[in-house]
């Protein structure tokens, strides 16, 4: 726990750096003829209070020395990585090969593999989840979900439906 | 009375039958989110926001108000069924509600809970509706200087009321606050803090982005650490003696009910109190004015009263601000404020002017909302003992699909859905630290305010900084604020001091 308040500690000092990085392309001191901060004034110093904080934190993660649980424990690390690895390759298949097929693919996966359950209750959901969402956005908001290489499978459905 | 006419009005809005039934089905689907262990109205509101789009504006916010106080309701069902609160806010509602259960009286702590939430819910309405009108005349007399030490007040109290880490809630107030400021500058319109120069930084970052990415896939992601094995369900059925039991039952609890709903509708006014420590307080209150404290914990049919009708009336209590000011007094309902400021709706006092229909429409809402959710509460529980099984893992599945959908369909770009995953685990490592989350989500939604204002301010007054002191209004707003700010300081001295009293005596 120690040890990932200070990882933290620093990733937020790194993330206010960054974000100063950028604010100062607009200025950041008074803007004599207007009157009040320029443009990059709010966001760069508030960065440095932020970082400044995260200072405060990791001088006082040093000055106490106390054990305390592990932030992560073996199960845990495993579960939340595989869902978040899961997550990420879903939303980068969606460009390419559609939003229909990542999904099917994302509820195979979690309700089969990662859920282990059986093989009806997976494929219903897995078939009633995108009819859902195609009529719901598609079909009644008029939002087009991205299609990838599949979008000339869906023009006879456009032609259904519009 | 000139307030009951406006309500009467109101109700003309809020009795069509597309608005009734909006009511009906946001208080059910409410009722659902809230009773999920984990799901909460803060969840419920980001998830669904989006889906919204299919009604018009004034009827979407009718129905995430309805989700919200649905969500309030049933909080309490997992928290009696499952021994798990469905949402922080019922917390309180297991201390007694799980005994209950254990001892098989899971059916009259479920109608006490829901007695009480509509007891809540009815006297926070009513004190809602008196206290609005004179809010929003008094917030029209507000310029920018005000707004600013308004904004800046909201903020000191999660430093000195919150609770959390003091360092900590700083760094996600200014996290918040810088992540608004991406995008276009307010007042010179030249891009800033545009990342790796991608284009869809230049909308800035939208706080239902942030919302869904925080309360969606964070939440998902610390559901799965907590919930490793699937719980227990408490069986529960509802005979009418049992209904007629409980209402005798409740009818003795008036004083408790009735110190519930002014305490929670006070703090429910607060940006960082709400209906959490609303409901903390109020079983404290009522377990130190009973007269047979020994009992609480062991299944006390009044500790499950003074919770639930505190964070019903603190949920209620949390929409004034929002409404009369544009400050909202939760992270539910800054969601509701971001949602409206995307219809067109900008809350605050000239809404009250120029939106009455909408406003009083509203409002008026809230009483059917409450109606609606007793009986409706009532009615399904049989149906929330079978919700209740369902796995996580299917839950979780659809919220994280609910997730990337709901977060590409208002701006329908990939941008979007990326920076939901990536704040989703940034959200879910820093909640594990015990970064609060609440004053981040608040901070995105007021940046905008807090910057425009005081920039407005030095404009109008030539870069004179004294200009926040020198308009009443506002510098009691800045004294009250400053005092926030150092009372975490003052706290840490008093203890320090008493250490260095009472060590010479060790």
């Amino acid at each position: 726990m120690l040890v990932a308040d200070r990882v933290i500690a620093l990733g937020i000092i790194a993330l206010s750096a960054y974000f100063m990085w950028y604010a100062i392309a607009l200025p950041i001191g008074w803007n004599g003829e207007a009157g009040g901060p320029g443009g990059g004034a709010f966001p760069f110093w508030l960065s440095l209070v932020m970082a400044l904080c995260a200072v405060g934190i990791l001088i006082r993660s040093f000055r106490e020395q106390r054990l305390l649980d592990p932030f992560f424990d073996r199960e845990t690390m495993r579960s939340v990585v595989a869902v978040a690895v899961a997550l990420v390759v879903t939303i980068a298949l969606i460009s390419y090969v559609g939003a229909y097929v990542a999904i099917v693919l994302f509820l195979l996966w979690y309700l089969k593999i990662f859920g282990q359950h059986g093989w009806v209750l997976t494929g219903l959901l897995t078939v009633a989840t995108p009819i859902f969402l195609f009529f719901f956005f598609e079909v009644t908001l008029k939002i087009l979900l991205p299609k990838g290489i599949t979008e000339p499978y869906f023009i006879p459905l456009y032609a259904a439906f519009f | 009375m000139e307030v009951l006419s406006l309500l009467a009005d109101g109700f003309a809005t809020s009795l069509s039958p597309l608005n009734l039934m909006i009511v009906l089905l946001g208080v059910t689907a409410g009722l659902f989110i809230g009773a999920m262990p984990g799901l909460g109205s803060v969840n419920g509101v980001a998830i669904v926001l989006p889906l919204t789009f299919i009604v018009p504006p004034s009827s979407a916010i009718i129905l995430l108000a309805a989700i919200y106080y649905g969500a309030m309701y049933g909080g309490a069902v997992s928290s009696v069924l499952l021994g798990i609160p469905g949402a922080s806010t019922a917390v309180a509602t297991t201390f007694d509600g799980r005994p209950m259960a254990q001892k098989g009286e899971a059916g009259l702590a479920l109608i006490a809970a829901a007695t009480a939430s509509f007891i809540g819910g009815t006297v926070s309405v009513v004190l809602f509706t008196l206290f609005a009108v004179p809010l929003a005349d008094l917030a029209l007399a507000f310029g920018p200087a005000e707004e600013f030490a308004l904004v800046l007040l909201a903020f000191t109290t999660f430093v000195g009321l919150g609770g959390d880490d003091v360092l900590k809630t700083i760094i996600m107030i200014c996290l918040g606050l810088v992540l608004s400021t991406v995008g276009l500058d307010l007042i010179s319109g030249q891009p800033r803090l545009i990342f790796g120069d991608l284009p869809g930084f230049y909308a800035g970052i939208s706080f239902l982005v942030l919302a869904i990415g925080v309360y969606g896939v964070g939440e998902v992601l610390h559901t799965i650490e907590t919930s490793k094995s699937a719980p227990q369900v408490t069986p529960a059925k509802l005979t009418f003696s049992e209904l007629a039991a409980g209402l005798k039952a409740m009818n003795r609890l008036w004083k408790t009910m009735s110190i519930g709903s002014f305490l929670g509708f006070f703090v429910g006014m607060l940006p960082a109190a709400g209906a959490t420590p609303a409901s903390l307080m109020a079983y404290g209150i009522a377990r130190s004015t009973s007269k047979e404290p020994e009992t609480f914990g062991k299944g006390n049919i009044e500790g499950v009263a003074a919770p639930e009708t505190a964070n019903n009336a603190a949920s209620t209590g949390s929409l004034l601000p929002m409404l009369t000011l544009g400050i909202p007094g939760s992270p539910t309902t800054a969601l509701l404020l971001g949602g409206m400021v995307m219809w067109g709706l900008m809350p605050g006092p000239m809404l009250f002017i120029e939106q009455p229909d909408f406003v009083w429409g509203l409002i008026s809402s809230l009483y059917t909302a409450n109606f609606a959710a007793v009986a409706i509460n009532l009615a399904l529980i049989p149906l929330f003992v079978w919700a209740l099984r369902m796995p996580f893992t299917v839950l979780c599945a659809l919220v994280l699909i609910l997730c990337i959908v709901g977060g590409f369909a208002p701006s329908q770009k990939m941008h979007d859905v990326w920076l939901i995953a990536a704040f989703g685990f940034g959200g879910y490592l820093l909640r594990k630290a015990d970064y609060p989350l609440a004053p981040l989500v608040l901070a995105l939604v007021l940046g905008p305010l807090m910057e425009k204002s005081f920039r407005q301010t030095l404009i109008a007054e030539q870069g004179n900084v004294f200009a926040f002191v020198e308009r009443p209004l506002s510098a009691t707003f800045i004294c009250i604020a400053l005092l926030f700010f150092i009372l975490p300081l003052l706290k840490h001295l008093r203890k320090v001091l008493r250490k260095d009293v009472s060590a010479p005596a060790e």
